[in-house]
C-alpha cells in the first residue's frame, strides 16, 4: 500500500475529513497528526460547559479509542510537522519528534491560534487566552479563587466567559476597543441589546476602551490599566481579541495565502494539486453562492467544508454550497445566527429585547440574506430552512411578530 | 453501564454502553453510529440529533425542555410524541436499556 491521507491538524475539520473518508468508502491509510496530547475534542463547550464544570475532557472528545481503531485511523499527537516535501504524487512530512510521514495526498486542516494581546505585562501570570484545552486548564485551575475577571474584547468568546464569571458571583469588567460588542458578526441593534443584557445581569462593559499596561505583584497580574488612567483590579484577564489562521505547514509547502490565510477553490483545493485544506485557517468562496472570498471561524464551516476536502480527495469534486451558521450561549442567552449579512440594506426586528426574546432579520434588495436570534428558536430554524432552500420571507409581513415565520416562507 | 440501543432509519440495531453522564447523542456520536450529526456538539442549538424515544421509556425519560419543543418544531424529520434532542438526554443507571430510533432526516 501507498502512503495513504496525511491529515496534518486534528481539531473538528480534521477529525470530519477523516471520518468522512471512511464513509464514503476510502480503504487506505488515514494518519491525523495534532500538536495537543489528546485525541479531537469539541471546542466550543471549553468557554461555557467545560467552565461551569457541566463538560468533562473525556466528555469533549468526539470519538472513543475504539471508532480510531476499527476505522483505521492512525492519531500523531503531541507532536507537529516541521518538514515537508511533495512530488507530482506525494509527498513526506516529517515530525519535530522525528517521525516520517510518507502520503499521497496531504490535508490541512490547521485552525488557528488567539491573536496575543502585546503590551506591558502581558506575561504575567493569570493573562490568559481561550482555544485549546490547555488554555481551559489554565483558566479553570485559577476560577474558584478569582473574584475579578477583565475580558478583553466583547466578541463571542469574550462575552461567553464574561456571562459564566457573573453568573459564579464574579467581579465582571468587559473592555472592547470597537464602538459597540461583537461588531464584526451582528448589527448594531443586536450588539446594543448584549450590552444592556450584560449590564443587566452585572457586567461593565466599556466601549472604545484603549488599554495601556498590565500591572501585577509576584508575577501575578492584579489590574489593568487604560490610557485614560482607570485601573480596573483583575484577578483573572481573559483575552479574545481574534485568531490568526496557522499557516506553518502552508508555508513550508509555498501555498498560496491571501489575508493571512490559506486560499482554497470551492472545492477546498490549494495551489498544490495534491493538497486540500479546511477550517478556520482557510480563505474561501463565499459558499452562499455570493462574491468575494470569505474566512469563516466556525464549526459548521469546519464541518461542512472538511466534507467538500474528503470528497475531493477521493476524486468526487462537489463545489462546497452551505449556508453559515454560528451559535454563542451566554448564560440564560442563546445567541444564534444563520446567513451571511454583510452588505445588508434593511433589518426587521421581531419581539421583544426588553424581554430576552427577539430576532433581527437582515435584508438585501428585499431579499433575507441572515438573522440574529436571542432566545428565538422557532425564528432561527424558520429563517434557517428558508436561507438553506434559497427562499425568501417578506419583510413587511415579518415584522408582525404575532405570526409565525415558519408560515411566511414564499418560493421567490 | 447502562446501555442503550439505537434503531437506525435502515432498521439495524445497535446497543452501546453509555458512559453514566453523557447524553444519548454523545454516546452515539463517540461510537461512530452514523444518522445522528450533532452539528453543535450537544448545546441544543441545531437539531440534528433527533430520535423517537421508545413509548416504553418515553414517561422515564420525560418531554423536552422549552427551547429544545422549539428546535423540534423545525427539526428536518416531522416530529412524534415521543421526539426528543439525543443531546438533552443524559445517560444514567435508570435510563439502562434505553431504545431510541434515529429520525430519517436531520439535516
Amino acid at each position: 500500500m501507498s502512503g495513504g491521507i496525511l491529515i496534518i491538524g486534528a481539531g473538528q475539520a480534521g477529525m470530519q475529513i477523516a471520518d468522512s473518508l471512511r464513509e464514503n468508502g476510502y480503504e487506505g491509510g488515514i494518519t491525523m497528526v495534532g500538536d495537543e496530547q489528546i485525541p479531537p475534542y469539541q471546542r466550543p463547550p471549553l468557554s461555557k460547559g467545560y467552565l461551569y464544570g457541566e463538560a468533562d475532557e473525556e466528555s469533549l472528545q468526539f470519538r472513543n479509542e475504539k471508532f480510531y481503531a476499527d476505522n483505521r485511523i492512525e492519531l500523531v499527537l503531541g507532536d507537529a510537522v516541521v518538514d515537508v516535501t511533495t512530488t507530482v504524487s506525494g509527498g513526506v512530512a516529517t515530525t519535530a519528534s522525528g517521525r516520517k510521514l510518507t502520503f499521497d495526498k496531504l490535508a490541512l486542516a490547521p485552525g488557528s491560534v488567539p491573536r496575543k494581546l502585546e503590551i506591558p505585562g502581558s506575561d504575567l501570570d493569570g493573562v490568559l487566552y481561550m482555544r485549546s484545552i490547555a488554555d481551559a486548564r489554565a483558566l479553570k485551575s485559577r476560577w474558584d479563587s478569582a473574584n475579578s475577571v477583565v475580558v478583553i474584547g466583547g466578541g463571542f468568546i469574550g462575552l461567553e466567559v464574561a456571562a459564566v464569571a457573573r453568573k459564579a458571583g464574579k467581579s465582571v469588567t468587559v473592555l472592547e476597543g470597537a464602538d459597540r460588542m461583537m461588531a464584526r458578526a451582528v448589527c448594531p441593534i443586536t450588539s446594543e441589546y448584549f450590552k444592556d443584557a450584560h449590564e443587566r445581569r452585572g457586567a461593565e462593559i466599556i466601549l472604545n476602551a484603549r488599554i495601556d499596561h498590565f500591572e501585577g505583584a509576584d508575577g501575578k497580574v492584579s489590574a489593568v490599566a487604560l490610557q485614560d488612567g482607570t485601573k480596573i483590579a483583575a484577578d483573572i484577564v481573559m483575552v479574545g481579541i481574534g485568531v490568526l489562521a496557522r499557516t506553518e505547514v502552508a508555508n513550508l509547502l509555498g501555498l498560496e495565502l491571501t489575508n493571512g490565510a490559506i486560499l482554497v477553490n470551492e472545492f477546498a483545493e490549494t495551489s498544490n494539486p495534491l493538497v486540500v485544506a479546511a477550517g478556520d485557517a482557510v480563505m474561501l468562496p463565499n459558499p452562499t453562492g455570493a462574491e468575494g472570498l470569505v474566512r469563516l471561524e466556525s464549526v459548521q464551516n469546519a464541518v461542512d467544508q472538511a466534507k467538500t476536502a474528503a470528497k475531493t480527495l477521493l476524486g468526487e469534486r462537489e463545489p462546497y454550497r452551505a449556508l453559515p451558521w454560528f451559535w454563542s450561549d451566554q448564560a440564560d442567552l442563546k445567541l444564534q445566527i444563520a446567513g451571511l449579512s454583510t452588505g445588508y440594506d434593511q433589518t426587521v426586528l421581531r419581539g421583544n429585547p426588553d424581554e430576552d426574546t427577539f430576532s433581527v432579520l437582515y435584508y438585501k434588495n428585499g431579499r433575507l440574506i441572515a438573522i440574529d436570534c436571542v432566545n428565538h428558536v422557532s425564528d432561527f430554524m424558520a429563517a434557517r430552512r428558508c436561507l438553506a432552500a434559497g427562499n425568501n420571507i417578506d419583510p413587511t409581513a415579518a415584522a408582525d411578530s404575532a405570526v409565525a415565520l415558519k408560515t411566511l416562507i414564499s418560493e421567490s | 453501564m447502562p446501555q442503550v440501543t439505537y434503531i437506525l432509519p435502515d432498521g439495524t440495531e445497535s446497543t452501546l454502553e453509555a458512559r453514566e453522564g453523557d447524553s444519548v447523542m454523545e454516546t452515539a456520536v463517540k461510537n461512530g453510529i452514523r444518522g445522528i450529526v450533532a452539528e453543535c456538539g450537544g448545546a441544543c442549538s441545531c437539531a440534528t440529533c433527533h430520535v423517537f424515544v421508545d413509548e416504553a421509556y418515553a414517561d422515564l425519560v420525560g418531554g423536552p425542555g422549552d427551547l429544545e419543543d422549539d428546535m423540534l418544531d423545525g427539526a428536518a424529520s416531522d416530529r412524534r410524541e415521543t421526539s426528543r434532542l439525543s443531546c438533552q438526554i443524559k445517560m444514567s443507571a435508570a435510563f439502562d436499556g434505553l431504545r431510541v430510533e434515529i429520525a430519517p432526516k436531520q439535516v
